[in-house]
């Protein structure tokens, strides 16, 4: 006997297939079956009633730092996946720079057994571009991605070495995977605390230059096109890196880039009246009005590809502290869709790209078999409310994290049901 | 209370009214000063307590003399062989600090923003005594008040005329140093603006922070442009750590260009221009011996006028009882 689950009266979008409008889902056995404007409902049929709600392919986000294993103060692959389900993702991208680092299958097999034992979001995990990402030699990635690597990177430290990131992308071919990299050169950029500029001025903070950013990313863009590696662009936010993202597209390169809901919605002068407070602190840092512009406009014609969060939660410990002093990162998780809305309601991005930034298209740059409703596909689902209003209060986040620059702030649209596989992990 | 504030973090919160509050006091304070017997029982029974984290002998002492002359109890607190060096983190330190009972704390600290972090934690008042590269609001305050000072006298006040802060509108100051580093210049430039003087900021470029015009300043590389008609000039301090940060190749060629030495003095600025230096100087570096002990040196009167600032700032904090001083 089968299981059917019908969600009924929400409005579908489903970029990957084309879909916007007033449709049924229909789930059988945890598949989707159809998605159609009239289907007859069986008596035994489970119902999400969808009315008023976006029904959508469950979000993927290629950037999540879970911090298990070592860092379980932090967070864990089961509190993280769990955030994740909150929020309406149901793949996410776990970065490698764990304690010890995922340079090797055993660290692969044991994040893959937390997600698995978790039973929540999907977890992909990210192998490392260097072994032990001390920017030296390879990793082997042939043995990550037969251990379910879906790609490399050393984020959290930038691939210094131009030679190292040329070998990187060549190498990488053999194995169809992705790199993913973090844009900082560490000499321009030097000890930093935030972007540099009027705010950091005032503030008396040392500032990175955009242009530590986008340096890098002219690198890497030439480099892309030495090797014909697949290139992707992390948490991209500068105006420069845009240019140079554009420009690498024009070319007809594989390059994909990513951008995070912060650098899309605040700026450094948003941090300068929030004061010195670290849960404003991340890396890249918030950036100038002009930069984040050019990445909102970005995301909006495709140039960026995805929204990834970046979630990075840190405890008191890193972050209770001097604003030099603090860790960089903040959780991102279970913000990220009201915080994207929001460039909807101020006419930014269309409803519809919003969607496949969080959808079709990431799993398009990693080569995921996710973020579509097409007939077959697993049932990864979000419901959402892209009306509803809450306070951000980070003391009811389901990831550990509670550093979010949206604390206290009143949001709107938020994510009521998600399923993984047609189960519901999420609202009910 | 100085004017709607329970604690001085920088003088970019501060609005005119509550600037001249202090400058205002800070002339009553230095009536004090001038007396035979130093000392007033304004602030008796108070506590204030200095909590530097990096080392500076003069502000330390000055805002130890201020609370002295006030008559409140005065205790040092240096990081040093601290527990600070055993990784307590600054919120621990300002809580422990907090347990015996302090009206004011003062805190000089390397870090942006420590201050404003500490007030946020504890129920005393803060004075930062001096942030990272952001504010130092005391030094900001000394300085308009000599500058006052120092334009009363050039109109023709005597020498223990009262300040008239109204002559500060329409001047002109040039800062000239590495205003990158400098919580000195920010001050400055929140402060005077503010009383109605105009700033230029000058050094080499690589001195002068993005952005810095945005608060108001005009900005100079040659140092005959930027005190040219100025009614007085500020040199700041060179670190011998930014040689080789890489800001400029060294000390010979800096001072060449930037420092100030008597036969520059007399060709470039005009003749009742009035030198300031936040000390400690690099003689013969920024400022040449004769220059800083020359006849349009104002440097002891802004360690004079400091004592008689920090004296206003403590009392506006600590809410001294009678304002009899
Ligand atoms: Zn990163």
């Amino acid at each position: 006997m089968s299981e059917l689950l019908f969600i009924e009266g929400g409005r579908v979008i489903d970029p990957s297939g084309g879909v916007d409008g007033l449709r049924t889902v229909v789930v059988r056995d945890g598949r989707i079956a159809e998605v159609a404007e009239r289907v007859e409902r069986p008596r035994e049929a489970r119902v999400i009633d969808a009315r008023g709600r976006w029904v959508t392919p469950g979000f993927v986000d290629l950037h999540v730092h879970l911090r298990e294993p070592g860092q379980e103060y932090k967070e864990t692959v089961a509190t993280g996946a769990r955030a994740a389900v909150a929020g309406g993702f149901t793949t996410v991208a776990a970065m490698a720079n764990t304690s010890p680092v995922n340079d090797n299958a055993s660290v692969t097999e044991l994040v893959l057994a937390r997600a698995a034992a978790a039973g929540l979001a999907r977890v992909r995990p990210v192998g490392c571009v260097s072994r032990g990402q001390k920017g030296e030699e390879l990793a082997e990635y042939g043995e990550l991605k037969a251990a379910g690597c879906v790609a490399l990177s050393d984020d959290g430290r930038p691939v210094a070495s131009p030679a190292l990131m040329r070998r990187a992308l060549e190498y990488a071919r053999a194995f169809d995977l992705p790199v993913a990299v973090h844009e900082e050169d560490p000499s321009l950029a030097g000890k930093w605390a935030m972007h540099e500029g009027a705010a950091a001025t005032r503030m008396g903070l040392k500032g990175m230059p955009a242009q530590a950013e986008s340096a890098m990313v002219w690198r890497d863009v030439e480099l892309a096109e030495l090797t014909g590696g697949r290139l992707h662009l992390q948490h991209l936010s500068t105006a420069g890196s845009v240019r140079a993202l554009r420009e690498a597209k024009r070319r007809g390169l594989r390059v994909t880039g990513e951008a995070a809901p912060h650098h899309l919605a605040l700026t450094d002068e948003d941090l300068a009246r929030a004061g010195y407070d670290t849960s404003w602190k991340m890396n890249p840092p918030l950036r100038s009005a002009e930069d984040r512009r050019a990445v909102q406009e970005a995301l909006a014609d495709g140039t960026i590809d995805c929204v990834a969060t970046d979630h990075a939660p840190h405890s008191a410990v890193e972050k209770d502290l001097e604003f030099d002093a603090a860790a960089n990162g903040i959780v991102g998780l279970e913000t990220a869709f009201a915080v994207c809305l929001g460039l909807v309601r101020q006419g930014l991005l269309s409803e519809r790209r919003l969607v496949e930034a969080l959808t079709a298209a990431p799993a398009r740059a990693f080569g995921l078999a996710a973020g579509t409703l097409a007939p077959g596909a697993p049932a990864d689902v979000a419901v959402l409310d892209p009306a509803a209003e809450w306070r951000v209060e980070p003391e009811r986040f389901h990831s550990k994290g509670r550093h979010s620059p949206w604390k206290g702030a009143a949001l709107t649209g938020r994510c009521t049901h998600t399923l993984v596989d047609g189960r519901l992990v999420h609202g009910s | 209370m100085i004017g709607r504030h329970r604690h001085l973090i920088g003088l970019e919160e501060l609005d005119r009214g509550e600037i001249l509050q202090v400058l205002q006091l800070a002339a009553s304070m230095k009536e004090v000063l001038r007396r035979p017997l130093k000392k007033v029982p304004t602030l008796r029974g108070k506590a204030v307590v200095n909590l530097f984290f990096e080392a500076s002998t003069r502000t330390r002492s000055s805002f130890e003399t201020a609370a002295k002359i006030l008559s409140a109890d005065a205790l040092n607190w240096t990081a040093a062989g601290s527990s600070v060096s055993k990784g307590e983190t600054l919120v621990d330190t300002a809580r422990n600090l907090e347990a015996m009972r302090p009206d004011v704390l003062v805190i000089r600290h390397a870090a942006s923003g420590a201050p404003r972090l500490v007030a946020e934690r504890v129920g005393c008042a803060v004075v930062n005594a001096g942030d990272g590269a952001h504010e130092h609001p005391s030094q900001g305050l000394l300085d308009a008040f000599t500058l006052a000072e120092h334009f009363t006298r050039a109109a023709g006040g005597g020498p223990e005329a009262a300040p008239d802060f109204g002559l500060l509108a329409g001047k002109t100051v040039a800062i000239v140093g590495d205003v990158s580093h400098s919580r000195v210049a920010r001050s400055g430039l929140h402060c005077l603006p503010k009383l109605g003087a105009k700033v230029r900021v000058c050094g080499p470029p690589t001195m002068i922070p993005a952005g810095i015009e945005r608060m108001g300043a005009e900005v100079h590389h040659a140092l005959p442009d930027a005190v040219k008609g100025a009614d007085a000039v500020m040199m700041l301090r060179i670190q011998h750590e930014r040689i080789g940060d890489p800001l400029i190749p060294g000390t010979r060629e800096y001072s060449k260009f930037w420092g100030l030495n008597a036969r520059k003095a007399e060709e470039w600025l005009s003749p009742g221009a009035c030198i300031l230096h936040p000390g400690p100087i690099n003689r013969g570096v920024e400022l040449a011996p004769e220059v800083a002990d020359g006849p349009r040196s104002v440097i002891l009167d802004q360690v004079q006028n400091g004592v008689a600032v920090r004296m206003a700032v403590l009392y506006l904090l600590a809410g001294g009882g009678e304002a009899h001083v």
